[in-house]
């Protein structure tokens, strides 16, 4: 009854889905304002329905109703609430369903905004939202019904949503239960913070398509979708972050990002988001390239959508891959729509996007942030072509192969070191013009510090070649960043008369987009580090000790003190745990317990290590079982990790410098009215 | 006497004989060496695990496999082609066409940057139009706010 | 930056500019739709009435056919052949090994039957073991077509393991079975009536 409900208020959202595009595009179609108003309001119903919906749905997962397949597959008595309520997007019928629904959270939220002054993109914005959820609770109504139950008949035991005849309405005493991968904090932020990413960008997308389609295709658009894919982009990075610190909490592998093919689909609407957010200044302060940039915005999109078409469809085969199921085809629909369209859209409105473009120097900024663009594409040409690969050999030759690690780390590692080349050269470039002098100019002195850092890391630390250019680079930015920070902090403490302190938060509230930047980049420094000394530097050793003897590896030993293993069954888990104690050059560190619980509901197992984390390094002992584990033999595999906490050091600094950036001031435009101060006038030349 | 010590030398001399074979065929091979072959390789039936993490059941045989042939002094390569031949390509972590897999990124990329380089030239050339013009006269707008900082700062030295 | 200047006659996209990006954008939509399309149909590319191609089978030692350390398809031609793709990882073939091995006590001795088991990504130690266990006597060799250096399971396209083939005298592919079979009956069943 309640799983039926829950469908009717799924169908009914989807049918005013398809009412507002009708009124939409028919109301502009008459020029009839009351008609887009009434599809604006059809729009904003949709969250109410879909927050019911989502909310019977929970309902169902907590009150564990195992008759509804969904709840039966993703939950089992064993799970705490909190991860009955997080399956909601641990299995492929629900996080389509909490797609939606953030879609039509984000739509609600930027149809609430005054539309005054852009009117006309009103309804193409709304069609625009509103096809794509149609699409998404289409593929829920159609397909993946979340609230289809089991019914056994003369076939045997399937899902239906209506009781088919002759059969009669199963109630499993027990679900499956979710994977025990997936009841991990990290797994519970993940999802969401990515889907969170991916949704967001629909918003620029519709404005794109919007500014495209009623000839509008000033900057309006830009200013007005700036914010949202900036917003868009720190999720999706977030979410990026967040899978890797997952992975490299609970899988084992002793690593962060393993170039699967569903992290790279992730990955590749980041390269395009932060190629358009540096696009996107360039369109801003010099007019050119309108084109590119809204090229760039409909590429993140279709990545997005194309990312979740491979994942879903079971085209790849992948460690993410949900089952293969009947949506692979009208995703294919979706993508090939989206994509025929925007190209078409872009062609036809490709004269209305030219501006006059002109460049004095090659060296001026807007030319090397043209450089970091190209960069960018490359890394996702890259990543692109890794992927479709194994396709396109399997249908060429036959023969699957796989693209792996060794194929993406050095094909984009020159670029990557570019690009933070670029990073340290281009905040000291002007718009409009620089010249080799200029630049020499103000680089040396960084230039010469990093240098001598580097010959530092090489005396100290390390004499590899890879890891020198590396740590070079990453000085270089560091100190070109932080020279930026120290003359705009300086010229205003004696202009001022403020004192460092204030005069460095003063500036960067007064510039935000560039100081907020400036962060970013410091923070990406911070994470190459923790990358070049984990890829580089990472050591590992396996061995089968028996209680009381020892494994050495870098200058750590590690000696085996005892095993248990003991059920907890209310959660459904047997514990096994070692206890090891750490030794560095001989002094005692403490103890380690490294685990591995095993999931009786769904017969799997999960292996979570015993870490001690320092700036230097990470001691990671994992307890593996290539032997059962026994006092007499237990098998630890254990790595040091360099510098790998310099990774998740700079992405909190990054979570921080977005937020800066981020943060809403008041429109630019309404400043420069403001008479008489030029100070506020060239901040809003500046933002 | 002499016979005896005769037979007492041949003994000794064959028992380190056999001896010094017995050890120089090796020991079993450690599981770190193992590891580094398997690191090159993927599960041949699970999806996308590399073969010395992978927790299943086949994967230890596979594993224990390698043992035995690097016991049996096989080559890293030779391990691999047999993997090759058995189970297919897909188990190597890298396509054995390296040319095909690395051509497409090298060419996109240098195409990429003669569009760039080319775009440049154009963009670079003097317009006769008037906004372009007005542009070339336009003051680099970036460092105002810092430039006019410092214009005061030099004032007041 | 407000207005896009000049009056000059405004271009479209050049044709050849057109043509190009359209060309990629399909061929990229026809690559992916025939990836799709294959991973929705992974149907078994022999299907029954199909004569199966000829390949030869490396056998493991002490499981060889008629003391052939290779047996081709093409050598057991004249005869009935079942070939069994198995593992010794695989839990349904433990459900069917005792029927497999009774059902070859039966018809080994008319000589006009032959059990080819293929063990399928598996390694030969742990494999002898699954073999011992059950007391298998048929033949059996490793899943590795000798001349094209393939795997065989991939030209049959198995689904997983354990699937069995039954092959007339003709060489012509009769019926497969997808897992286990439940009872010796089932196997019985697919021979007899090519052995009339």
């Amino acid at each position: 009854m309640i799983a039926q409900f829950g469908f009717g208020v799924l169908v009914v959202s989807f049918l005013v889905t398809l009412y507002s595009v009708f009124a939409a595009v028919y109301g502009e179609y008459k020029k009839s304002p009351s008609l887009v108003e009434s599809a604006r309001r059809a729009m904003l119903l949709t969250w109410p329905l879909l927050t019911l919906t989502a909310g019977v749905l929970i309902y169902l997962l907590v009150t564990n109703h195992y008759e509804v397949q969904f709840v039966y597959e993703v939950t089992s008595r064993s799970m705490p609430t909190y991860l009955k309520v997080t399956a909601w997007w641990g299995g492929q019928a629900g996080s389509l369903l909490f797609w939606s629904w953030l879609m039509s959270a984000f739509a609600s939220i930027a149809t609430l905004r005054k539309w005054d002054r852009d009117r006309e993109f009103l309804p193409w914005v709304i069609v625009v939202a509103c096809v794509t959820m149609a699409f998404f609770i289409g593929m829920n109504v159609f397909f993946e019904n979340p609230f289809a139950q089991l019914y056994q008949g003369f076939d045997g035991i399937n899902a239906h949503t209506f009781q088919p005849a002759n059969s009669i309405l199963i109630t499993p005493d027990e679900g499956r239960g979710l994977n025990p991968l997936l009841r991990h904090p990290g797994m519970i932020i993940h999802p969401p913070m990515l889907y969170l990413g991916f949704v967001s960008f629909v918003i620029p997308y519709a404005f794109a398509l919007a500014a495209l389609i009623t000839g509008r295709t000033d900057d309006r658009w830009i200013r007005l979708t700036r914010r949202w894919a900036l917003w868009a982009w720190l999720f999706l990075s977030f979410g990026l972050v967040l899978g890797s610190r997952w992975a490299y909490d609970v899988l084992g592998w002793g690593g962060f990002w393993g170039w699967d093919p569903v992290e790279i689909a992730a990955f590749m609407p980041w390269l395009t988001g932060t190629a358009f957010l540096h696009s996107v200044m360039i369109q801003e302060k010099r007019g050119m390239l309108k084109h590119w940039t809204m090229l760039l915005i409909i590429l993140t999109y279709s990545l997005v959508i194309f990312g979740t078409f491979l994942t879903r469809s079971g085209v790849l085969s992948s460690v993410h891959a949900f089952a293969q199921s009947a949506i692979g085809p009208l995703f294919f629909t979706f993508i090939g729509l989206t994509l025929i369209t925007s190209v078409g859209l872009i062609i036809y409105r490709w004269d209305r996007l030219r501006s006059e473009t002109h460049m004095t120097s090659m060296l001026s900024r807007e030319a090397l942030f043209l450089l970091n663009n190209l960069l960018f594409m490359s890394v996702l040409v890259v990543c692109f072509w890794g992927v479709i690969f194994p396709l396109i050999s399997e249908l060429f030759t036959g023969q699957k192969v796989t693209v792996g690690p060794p194929f993406y780390e050095r094909a984009i590692s020159p670029l990557f070191a570019s690009l933070m080349l670029l990073m340290g050269i281009a905040p000291l470039s002007a718009w409009g013009h620089s010249t080799v002098t200029t630049l020499s100019r103000a680089i040396w002195k960084p230039a010469i510090g990093a240098i001598i850092i580097t010959a530092v890391t090489y005396f100290t630390y390390t004499k590899n070649i890879y890891a020198l250019i590396g740590f070079f680079l990453v000085a270089l930015v560091i100190l070109v960043t932080l020279y930026e920070y120290w003359r705009g902090a300086y010229a205003r403490q004696k202009s001022q008369g403020e004192n460092i302190v204030t005069a460095l938060w003063n500036l960067t509230g007064r510039n935000r987009r560039r100081y907020g930047g400036y962060i970013i980049h410091l923070s990406m420094m911070l994470m190459a580090i923790g990358i070049l000394g984990i890829e580089l530097f990472q050591t590992e050793t396996q061995g089968t000790v028996a209680v009381g003897e020892k494994i050495s590896i870098s200058d750590y030993t590690v000696e085996y003190k005892e095993l248990a293993s003991w059920d907890d069954n209310p959660r459904g888990v047997n514990y096994t745990r070692a206890v090891v104690d750490v030794y560095k050059n001989g002094i005692y560190l403490g103890e380690l317990h490294p685990r591995k619980d095993f999931y009786f509901d769904s017969q799997q197992s999960m292996t979570i290590p015993g870490q001690r984390a320092t700036l230097r390094d990470d001691l990671y002992v994992l307890l593996i079982d290539w032997e059962p584990a026994s006092t007499t033999g237990t098998t630890f595999k254990i790595y040091v990790n360099p510098l790998v906490n310099w990774l998740w050091l700079g992405s909190l600094l990054f979570l921080a410098g977005v937020f800066i950036a981020a943060w809403p001031d008041s429109d630019p435009e309404r400043v420069t009215v403001r008479a008489g101060r030029r100070i506020q006038q060239t901040s809003a030349a500046d933002d | 006497m002499k016979r005896l010590l005769f037979s007492l030398t041949l003994a000794f001399l064959l028992t380190s004989f056999f001896a010094g074979a017995v050890f120089a065929q090796g020991s079993t091979p450690t599981d770190d060496e193992v590891n580094k072959v398997a690191k090159q390789l993927y599960c041949p039936v699970c999806e996308s695990t590399p073969l010395d993490v992978c927790p299943t059941e086949a994967c230890r045989q596979w594993r224990e496999l390698i043992r035995e042939m690097l016991a049996d002094g096989k080559s890293e390569a030779e391990i691999k082609q047999y993997f090759v031949e058995h189970f297919g390509p897909s188990v190597l972590n890298e396509p054995p066409n390296r040319f095909a897999s690395y051509i497409v990124p090298v060419v996109a990329f240098l195409l990429g940057a003669l569009i760039l380089f080319r775009g440049f030239q154009m963009w670079m050339k003097p317009s006769t139009t008037e906004a372009g013009a007005a542009m070339k006269e336009a003051k680099p707008v970036q460092d105002e706010y810092i430039a006019k900082l410092e214009e005061e700062l030099k004032k007041q030295k | 930056m407000t207005e896009t200047s000049t009056s000059a006659p405004r271009r479209g996209v050049p044709i050849w500019a057109q043509i190009i990006v359209w060309v990629f954008l399909l061929g990229l939509l026809t690559i992916v739709a025939l990836g799709l399309n294959k991973a929705q149909n992974r149907t078994v590319t022999v299907q029954p009435g199909v004569v199966i191609e000829n390949f030869t089978v490396p056998m493991y030692e002490e499981y060889q056919y008629s003391g052939m350390s290779e047996v081709s398809l093409q050598d057991l031609r004249g005869k009935v052949v079942v070939i069994n793709f198995w593992a010794s990882w695989c839990k349904p073939c433990e459900q069917e090994a005792a029927e497999m091995q009774q059902a070859w006590t039966e018809y080994e001795p008319t000589g006009q039957v032959v059990f080819l088991g293929v063990d399928y990504v598996d390694t030969p130690t742990s494999a002898f073991v699954y073999l011992k266990k059950f007391g298998i006597t048929y033949p059996n060799g490793e899943d590795l077509n000798v001349k094209l250096k393939r795997p065989i399971s991939d030209y049959f396209n198995i689904q997983g393991v354990p699937e069995t083939y039954f092959i007339d005298q003709n060489g012509v592919l009769q019926y497969v079975q997808v897992g286990p079979f439940s009872s010796i009956d089932q196997i019985r069943a697919q021979i007899d009536p090519l052995l009339k």
